[in-house]
């Protein structure tokens, strides 16, 4: 039955003009396992929304090229579509129930019912379920991949590598499931839950089923798949089959770009004094855990926070700012910080850009002087005039530190009272880091400062933060998904995988030595494997 | 002490301070029924009961309509207000109809054939309405409650235009009829239920102390069954209760069954309690055999999963929006015709205040039975209907025995009725807190 092989041909897709993918070409063939690989922002999601004929795809005008199953354009416009045609999503994150048993999470929105009186006269949707037979159907596809567990427990309870597991039962327990798409499936299991899942993986091909492997774990691409596809920047880089290519090259090939951002001088000097020291700390941000990371922070550097999306590097400046619940130590110039009390945190000299630039950072509707004013105020009662009894804002103090804001770091506006939500991004960028300013912090941290900023302003922004450190001698954490914008200003760059520190990094290191740190290989190994790459490349070079 | 409910339970994860936490509102309740009953010593039992019975009779149907919406996510339905609206409307139609009738001499549109007319003529305003009301709970997801408050309010004022103004102005009425006011436009006050009223519960009534022992050797069996011959309907499941809980029940069945009997035997108080009204009991029954029943279908199945995650249930492409307007036109359906039982039970309508406090004490009462936003069994309605309903009777005999006052006790109703809406959503979000905080990554975890 499975004799389709599934092909993307010269797919593209833009948003709003932006080109997120263009002309990918890939096909995978019925029983092979075939890893894709790439940075954030590569195109992975939206190559498998395409395949899902997910909705964020078809609202937004389609795609160009054809998905072809069997040879034939597959025509998936909605998800049942995908579904229908035997493609199946085991999702990163569980799209489970937890009260409910394996069994109804296994057979949600396909139980298994018989008709009724009621029925016949209200509709299908008032038949009985037949529990009796779901739970068949469960047993049988949880044996497929040798689980021993009840399907009648809830899944409340369970440990993750379990909850995986039922996730796959689900989509194996599709009528003619064909191809499987697994996304990061490794991410959230110990090494035990791993292997079994990759054993279960194997078993599944063996079947015939074809299977796309999303990981970012290269030693597991490696060991599991056939073929492995990487994409970089929205375009198709490379299809090897896996037995041809180190786990370096990958690495290799998934971050090596032209440099868009010039570093533009060598290593700065910087004192060995400690302003901040943070000892395993641990942030429950959803989505962006930490689980103890341990670092030191020198006064006047630019230490970066690099690593991939959902992997902590985000939680860390949130969770120093006390956004979210965190335990662990911290010290700040010498003093135990207690984070979870934000004021006393900004009253001590700690300001943050928040990524969430629109949300948390700026108030939209109001003017640009009270954004630049408002947490200086809040925080540290500047821009404030006793008369009398009653505490009033003093206006022309706040409309003079705005001024010399939009001075100093060339905000381009019409008035210090435009409303910041008229503001382009880098501009709105600014306004925040001008109201951090206000606050004289000696330490900033800034995450993700040119998420949604054109490349223009982008080095502004980073100029302006490499001033911060220079000229005024203030101490800056960057979080940011970009590693070329980390490696053009940064000191040291922290490399974050699976909640912790996976090594600090100098921004001249290689590459592949950041890419493998990406994918959690150990510092030493990566430069190793990366060492003998660079050998190998030269070697090629010179022979 | 908490090993020994560990052992007795069976269930080594239990914790009695959390279980105290989880059921803090129904215990206040139970300790304040028992000082109740010991303080108010001119209270007399048979009328308790009787009091206690009939509230249960009008009440139990309203009260049960909250459960769908409960499950299927929406929280606490307070737009049940709207539901009681429309069920009034039917009221006074088939009472204008039935009262044209009764002057001329005949009997028509009255008894329990009026009766009927209004639950039929009720559905379809009902469900209209519903569905109106479940739209609105789909633009305000995550508001939901806030949004079923506003409905009752604002489906007050349409109510009001309508029977003050339209009815008169608009809808042709003959100006003389006695419903009607005197300048012919608007509804009177009152309405008379006339011959409608007890036309349900006078169906079929038998005495209180044979149902009682009917009833307690009824789930005492029913226990017995349940532990020791029923079978699962899917292997390896149970339906056998932790040794407590089993034990309880016994005793309590079996307490009740002796009491009732000696009752019987000696012709005690409990003789002279309010006669049963059978067929109004196997309605409220049915009532709730249809909600149980209804979440063994797909459709309760996709309330569960609506209620648990909503974004699952869109994935695995369950109709979210749907499935919730479903559950509200359910619940609005039903809490109008909980409405008419309610009014054939009091005989009078008060057209304009009848409806407004049904949202409040319907919640207050399922909440304190121990149901929450997200959980509700019948179980729950049933018990918090009566405990409910027993501080009602109790608070104006305790305000009498402690103050010398039964206004004070009066005042103390209201009190408790706001106070335990107010403290069960503060617990509820307390223990949401709280459980975000337990999900905090394990120091252990490698």
């Amino acid at each position: 039955m499975n004799n389709g092989i599934l092909e993307f041909v010269n797919v593209g897709k833009e948003y709003s003009g932006h080109a997120v993918l263009k002309g990918i070409n890939m096909d995978v063939r019925p029983g092979e396992i075939h890893a894709l690989i790439g940075e954030n922002g590569a195109g992975k999601s939206t190559l498998m929304n395409i395949l899902f004929g997910m909705p964020v795809i078809h609202s937004t005008g389609g795609f160009t090229g054809e998905v072809r199953i069997g040879g034939e354009d597959a025509k998936i416009m909605n998800p049942h579509d995908a579904m229908m045609q035997g493609i199946g999503m085991v999702h990163q994150e569980f799209m489970l129930i937890p009260g409910f048993t394996i069994t109804e999470n296994i057979k949600i929105n396909r139980e298994i019912t018989k008709s009724s009186l009621m029925s016949k006269v209200f509709g299908k949707r008032m038949e009985s379920l037949e529990h009796a037979a779901m739970a068949t159907d469960a047993r049988k596809a949880l044996d497929t991949m040798g689980m021993d567990i009840e399907e009648y427990t809830k899944v409340h309870g369970l440990p993750v590598g379990h909850m995986q597991f039922v996730e796959i039962a689900r989509e194996i327990d599709k009528t003619g499931i064909r191809f499987l798409v697994f996304d990061e499936p490794t991410a959230v299991l110990t090494e035990s839950e791993t292997e079994h899942l990759l054993n279960a993986i194997r078993k599944l091909a063996a079947q015939g089923i074809g299977i796309v492997f999303i990981s970012h774990r290269l030693d597991e691409i490696i060991r599991l798949s056939d073929r492995v596809t990487i994409l970089r920047d929205g375009e198709w880089v490379a299809t090897e089959e896996t037995k041809n290519i180190t786990a370096a090259e990958i690495a290799r090939l998934m971050v090596g770009r032209a440099l868009t951002l010039d570093r533009a001088e060598g290593d700065r000097k910087v004192s060995d004094e400690k302003i901040m020291t943070v000892d395993n700390l641990r942030v429950n941000m959803p989505g962006e855990e930490v689980k103890g990371v341990t670092f030191d922070v020198h006064r006047g550097e630019i230490l970066g926070i690099g690593g991939l999306a959902g992997q902590g590097k985000l939680g860390i400046a949130n969770g120093l700012m006390g956004m979210y619940p965190v335990t662990g130590k911290v010290t700040f110039k010498g003093e135990p910080l207690d984070v979870m009390k934000t004021n006393e945190t900004l009253k001590k000299g700690v300001a943050f850009l928040s990524e969430d630039r629109k949300g948390v950072g700026l108030l939209l509707q109001s003017s640009i002087e009270e954004n630049i004013a408002f947490t200086a105020m809040e925080v540290h009662n500047k821009f404030l005039k006793k008369v009398g009894p009653f505490t009033l804002t003093d206006d022309k103090a706040i409309r003079e530190n705005a001024e010399k804001m939009v001075k100093d770091l060339d905000i381009r506006c019409t008035s210090v009272t435009q409303n910041t939500g008229a503001l382009s991004g880098g501009n709105q960028q600014k306004v925040c880091v001008g109201k951090a300013l206000s606050l004289d912090p000696e330490l900033l941290l800034v995450s993700e400062p040119t998420r949604g900023i054109d490349i223009g302003a982008k080095k502004l922004i980073l100029d302006l933060l490499k001033d911060l450190a220079e000229k005024r001698g203030m101490t800056v954490i960057m979080t940011s998904s970009e590693l070329a914008e980390l490696r053009s200003i940064c000191d040291r760059v922290l490399i974050i995988c699976e909640g912790k520190v996976a090594g600090e990094l100098s921004p001249f290191d290689s590459d592949e030595v950041y890419g493998l740190m990406m994918s959690g290989v150990s510092k030493e190994e990566a430069m190793k494997a990366a060492g003998a790459a660079q050998k190998k490349a030269g070697g090629e070079a010179n022979g | 002490m908490n090993d020994m409910m560990k052992k007795l339970t069976g269930d080594s994860s239990f914790d009695l301070g959390n279980w105290v936490l989880d059921n803090i509102v129904t215990i206040i309740f139970w300790v304040f029924i028992i000082l109740g009953m010991l303080t108010a010593k001119d209270l007399s039992l048979n009328g308790f009961f009787t009091e206690l019975c009939n509230r249960f009779y009008r009440n139990a149907f309203l009260i049960l309509s909250l459960i769908i919406p409960v499950i299927a996510g929406l929280g606490l339905n307070f737009g049940i207000v709207v539901g009681a609206i429309a069920g009034q409307l039917a009221i006074i139609a088939v009472r204008y109809w039935g009262i044209n009738s009764e002057l001329v001499g005949g009997t028509a549109f009255g008894g329990l054939g009026g009766l009927l007319l209004m639950f039929v003529i009720a559905l379809p305003i009902a469900a209209i309405i519903g569905w109106l009301t479940g739209t609105l709970y789909n633009k305000t997801k995550g508001q939901e409650m806030i949004a079923s408050l506003i409905v009752g309010y604002f489906g007050n004022g349409v109510y009001q235009f309508i029977v003050l103004f339209l009815i008169g102005a608009v809808i042709p009425v003959a100006a003389a009829h006695p419903m009607i006011l005197y300048d012919g436009v608007g509804i009177r006050m009152s309405v008379d239920m006339g011959s409608t009223t007890y036309a349900l519960d006078n169906l079929l009534q038998i005495p209180f102390v044979p149902f009682m022992i009917a009833a307690a050797a009824f789930v005492l069996l029913f226990v017995l069954w349940n532990q020791f011959i029923r079978k699962p309907k899917v292997e390896g499941q149970s339906y056998k209760m932790n040794p407590l809980k089993f034990w309880v029940y016994v005793i309590l069945a079996a307490g009740v069954l002796a009491y009732f009997v000696m009752q019987l035997m000696t012709g005690g108080p409990m003789n002279d309690v309010r006669q049963v009204p059978v067929v109004l009991m196997l309605v409220i029954a049915a009532l709730a055999i249809f909600n149980q029943w209804i979440m063994n279908t797909k459709l309760g199945q996709d309330f569960r999963s609506c209620g648990m995650n909503q974004t699952i249930a869109e994935a695995n492409g369950i109709n979210v929006d749907r499935t919730r307007v479903i559950a509200t036109v359910i619940s609005t359906v039903l809490a109008a015709w909980g409405m008419i039982i309610y009014l054939q039970n009091m005989g009078t309508l008060n057209t304009y205040t009848a409806h407004n406090n049904v949202g409040y004490f319907s919640v207050a009462a399922i909440l304190v039975g121990g149901a929450s936003v997200d959980k509700a069994t019948i179980g729950q309605a049933v018990t918090g209907c009566l405990l409910f309903h027993a501080m009602f009777i109790l608070s104006p005999e305790i305000g009498k025995a402690v103050f010398g006052q039964a206004a004070l006790g009066e005042y103390f109703r209201t009190f408790m009725v706001y106070g335990v809406i107010g403290l069960s959503l503060g617990l509820y979000v307390w223990r949401a807190n709280k459980r975000a905080k337990l999900a905090m990554p394990k120091e252990d975890e490698e």
